[in-house]
C-alpha cells in the first residue's frame, strides 16, 4: 500500500493574506468534451467528524475530472451503493454501469483541520490500485479535494493533473460609472475568486514568477505604462520600470531570474531583458518595426515573440547567446502572442484565419498549425503546467469571458464572470 | 463621447459672450453647432483658445498612416501649440482587434506618427508626450466596425 500525505501550507498563506469576495466568481460550463472519456465513480466520502462539512468534497473531485474532458463522473443518482472503503466494493454492481474506476474515501477532522484517505479501485482489473492521503487545514477542503483529484487523474490518465493550480487574470467592472480594473486570483476551476489589487486605471499582462510567489504586470496608475512586481503572499509590491514610452509584456525566464519585457525608450518597442539580482536592461532586438510579447523557451536560451518587421504581425524566435532572429509562423496574416509548451515543442498564439481571430497551436519542428477555437475574438492564451490545456479570453455577446480548450482540441469549456468583464488569464506553474 | 464635445462647446458660448471676443476658427467635427459671433471688444489672449479644435483623429486597422482630413486639423492644432507653454499628450488607442500588447504598440506608433507630424510643423517636441492605452480604453463599447472605428484614435489631450 502507498501512502502520501501533502501539505497545503503555501495556499493556506496565500488564503490569510487574500479576502475571498463572494460576488467574483466564475462559473464552469462544459462545452464539449472527449470522445469516449472513461467512466469513473467517486463515491460521496464519509465523515466521521460531528456537523455538516463546508464543501462536498467528491463532488468536487467529481467537477475537476469531468473539467479534464478525458473522465466522465458517474452520476450520483446511478450509483447502487455509496461504498466507504475498497473492501465495500461490489465489482459486479459497477461493472453493470460501466464503470472502470471507483473512488471511496474518508474524511477525518484532525487538529485544525482534515485528513481525507481516498481509495482508487479498478473495476475491470478488480483491484485496488492505491490508497492516499491528503491533509489541509479547516479552509482548505477545497485543495484538499485538488489533491486528491491530481491523484486520481495521473493514475487514471498517466498525465500530471493540475486541478490544484490557479490563475490570475483582470477584470473590469463599473463602479459609479467609471470603469474600475482588478487583479484577480482564483482556483483554476473559478472557484474562490479574490481580489489581488485594485486600480482606477488600466492593469495589463500578468505573469506568474516559476515559483509562483510573484506576478508581474502591466499598470498605468502612474499615468502611464510602468512594470511591477508583487508578491502574493506578503503583499510586496515593487515597479520595476519608469521609462519614457511603452513598458510592456512582462515575463519571467524558466528560472525566475530574469524578466524579458518590451520599452520603446529607444523610439520604437524592442525585446529587453532585466536580471533581477543586478537591476541590468539589456537590450535584445534592433528592428524599427514592432517587437512586443517576448515568452521563453523552456531551456531559457531563446525567446518567441512577436514582430511586425515583415509587413504583418508573425512570430519569431530569438536565440540569446547569438542574437540571430529566425521567422517561426507562415500561415496566415496575423500570428501574435506566442506561448510555448512546457515540453518546448508546441506553440500556442493568437492566429486570424478568415478575418476572425482564434487560438491556435503549431508542432515548431514542422510547423504544422491547428486551429483550436471556434469563439469570437479570441485572445491571451496560457498554458496549464501539464501542457494538456489552455485557458484564454473570449468575447460572449459584449461581455468578456474566460475559456479553455485542450491542446487537442477534443475538450472545451467556459468560466464566465458574474461580474463584470473578464480577460487575459494567467494559468499558475506547479505550487511545488 | 459626443455629449462632451458638446457641452464642451456650450463651455465655450458662454466664455465667448463674457469675454466678448471674436473668432473665426472653424469647428470641423460633426457635432455642427453655431457659435455666434459676438460684440467686437478685442481680447487676444482670450482668442487663442476660444473656439476648440477636434482633439481626436482617426485611423484605419491596423494602421498609422495620417489621413488627409487629420493632416489639416493637425496643422491647426500645430499653430496653435507653436509657442504655446505647457506640454500636450498624445493619447493613443487601438481597436479590440488582435492581441492586446501589441494593439499598446500599435497606439503608440499612431501617436508618434501624429507626434512626428506635429514636429514637423515647427511644434516643440518636448512639449509633446506620447502615451499608449492600447485597446484598453475604448471611446466606445461593442464590435460593430463604427464602435471599433471610433476606437482607432488619437486624442490630443
Amino acid at each position: 500500500m502507498m501512502k502520501k500525505t501533502v501539505s497545503l501550507m503555501f495556499a493556506a498563506l496565500l488564503g490569510c493574506v487574500l479576502a475571498v469576495s463572494a460576488h467574483a466568481q466564475l462559473v464552469v460550463e462544459i462545452d464539449d468534451g472527449n470522445d469516449n472519456p472513461t467512466p469513473v465513480a467517486v463515491v460521496p466520502f464519509e465523515w466521521s467528524g460531528s456537523g455538516v462539512l463546508a464543501e462536498d468534497v467528491s463532488s468536487i473531485i467529481s467537477a475537476d475530472l469531468r473539467r479534464s474532458g478525458l473522465i466522465a463522473p458517474v452520476p450520483r443518482d446511478d450509483m447502487l451503493s455509496f461504498p466507504k472503503t475498497p473492501e465495500q466494493v461490489s465489482f459486479r454492481d459497477w461493472r453493470m454501469l460501466g464503470t472502470e474506476y471507483v473512488v471511496t474515501g474518508r474524511m477525518q477532522p484532525q487538529a485544525n483541520g482534515y485528513l481525507l484517505s481516498f481509495d482508487l479501485v479498478n473495476i475491470f482489473g478488480q483491484r485496488k490500485m492505491f490508497t492516499k492521503q491528503v491533509t489541509g487545514g479547516a479552509n482548505q477542503l477545497r485543495d484538499i479535494a485538488h489533491r486528491a483529484a491530481d491523484e486520481i487523474f495521473e493514475a487514471i490518465t498517466g498525465i500530471r493533473g493540475a486541478f490544484g493550480t490557479q490563475m490570475v487574470y483582470v477584470q473590469e467592472t463599473q463602479r459609479g460609472g467609471q470603469p474600475s480594473y482588478a487583479l484577480m486570483l482564483s482556483d483554476i476551476d473559478g472557484a474562490r475568486a479574490r481580489q489581488i489589487r485594485r486600480f482606477s486605471a488600466p492593469v495589463m499582462s500578468p505573469s506568474w514568477s516559476p515559483n509562483g510567489q510573484e506576478v508581474a504586470y502591466v499598470s498605468f496608475e502612474t499615468g502611464r505604462p510602468a512594470i511591477f512586481r508583487e508578491n502574493l503572499r506578503t503583499g510586496a509590491r515593487q515597479q520595476l520600470t519608469n521609462f519614457k514610452g511603452l513598458n510592456s509584456s512582462p515575463t519571467f525566464s524558466p528560472d525566475g531570474s530574469k524578466l524579458a519585457m518590451v520599452l520603446s525608450k529607444d523610439g520604437n518597442p524592442e525585446i529587453y531583458v532585466l536580471d533581477l539580482a543586478t537591476g541590468r536592461f539589456t537590450r535584445m532586438t534592433r528592428h524599427f518595426s514592432i517587437d512586443t510579447e517576448p515568452n521563453w523557451m523552456p531551456d531559457g536560451k531563446s525567446l518567441v515573440f512577436t514582430s511586425d518587421r515583415g509587413g504583418k504581425p508573425q512570430i519569431y524566435q530569438l536565440t540569446l547567446a547569438t542574437g540571430q532572429v529566425d521567422r517561426l509562423t507562415f500561415d496566415g496574416d496575423y500570428n501574435a502572442r506566442p506561448r510555448v509548451s512546457p515540453d518546448g515543442k508546441t506553440l500556442v498564439m493568437v492566429h486570424r484565419s478568415r478575418g476572425v481571430f482564434t487560438i491556435a497551436t503549431m508542432d515548431i519542428v514542422s510547423g504544422r498549425m491547428r486551429v483550436l477555437t471556434e469563439t469570437r475574438l479570441d485572445e491571451s492564451p496560457s498554458i496549464a503546467p501539464n501542457g494538456a490545456m489552455l485557458m484564454y479570453a473570449t468575447k460572449r455577446g459584449n461581455k468578456g469571458i474566460l475559456a479553455a480548450v485542450s491542446l487537442d482540441a477534443g475538450v472545451k469549456y467556459s468560466l464566465p464572470s458574474q461580474q463584470g468583464n473578464v480577460r487575459e488569464p494567467a494559468w499558475s506553474p506547479y505550487f511545488d | 463621447m459626443f455629449k462632451s464635445v458638446k457641452t464642451g462647446l456650450g463651455l465655450v458660448c458662454v466664455l465667448a459672450v463674457t469675454a466678448g471676443c471674436s473668432s473665426t476658427d472653424t469647428d470641423d467635427s460633426a457635432n455642427q453647432q453655431v457659435v455666434t459671433p459676438p460684440p467686437v471688444v478685442e481680447d487676444t489672449t482670450a482668442t487663442e483658445t476660444a473656439v476648440p479644435l477636434d482633439n481626436v483623429v482617426y485611423f484605419d486597422f491596423d494602421q498609422s498612416l495620417l489621413k488627409p482630413s487629420t493632416r489639416e486639423l493637425l496643422i491647426k492644432h500645430a499653430d496653435r501649440m507653436r509657442g504655446a507653454a505647457g506640454t500636450v499628450r498624445l493619447e493613443g488607442h487601438a481597436d479590440e482587434l488582435g492581441t492586446r500588447e501589441y494593439n499598446l504598440a500599435l497606439g503608440e506608433r499612431r501617436a508618434n506618427a501624429v507626434r512626428d507630424f506635429l514636429v514637423l510643423q515647427g511644434v516643440n517636441a518636448a512639449n509633446l508626450e506620447v502615451i499608449s492605452y492600447g485597446e484598453e480604453r475604448p471611446a466606445q463599447e461593442g464590435s460593430s466596425e463604427s464602435a471599433r472605428a471610433m476606437n482607432r484614435r488619437v486624442v490630443i489631450n
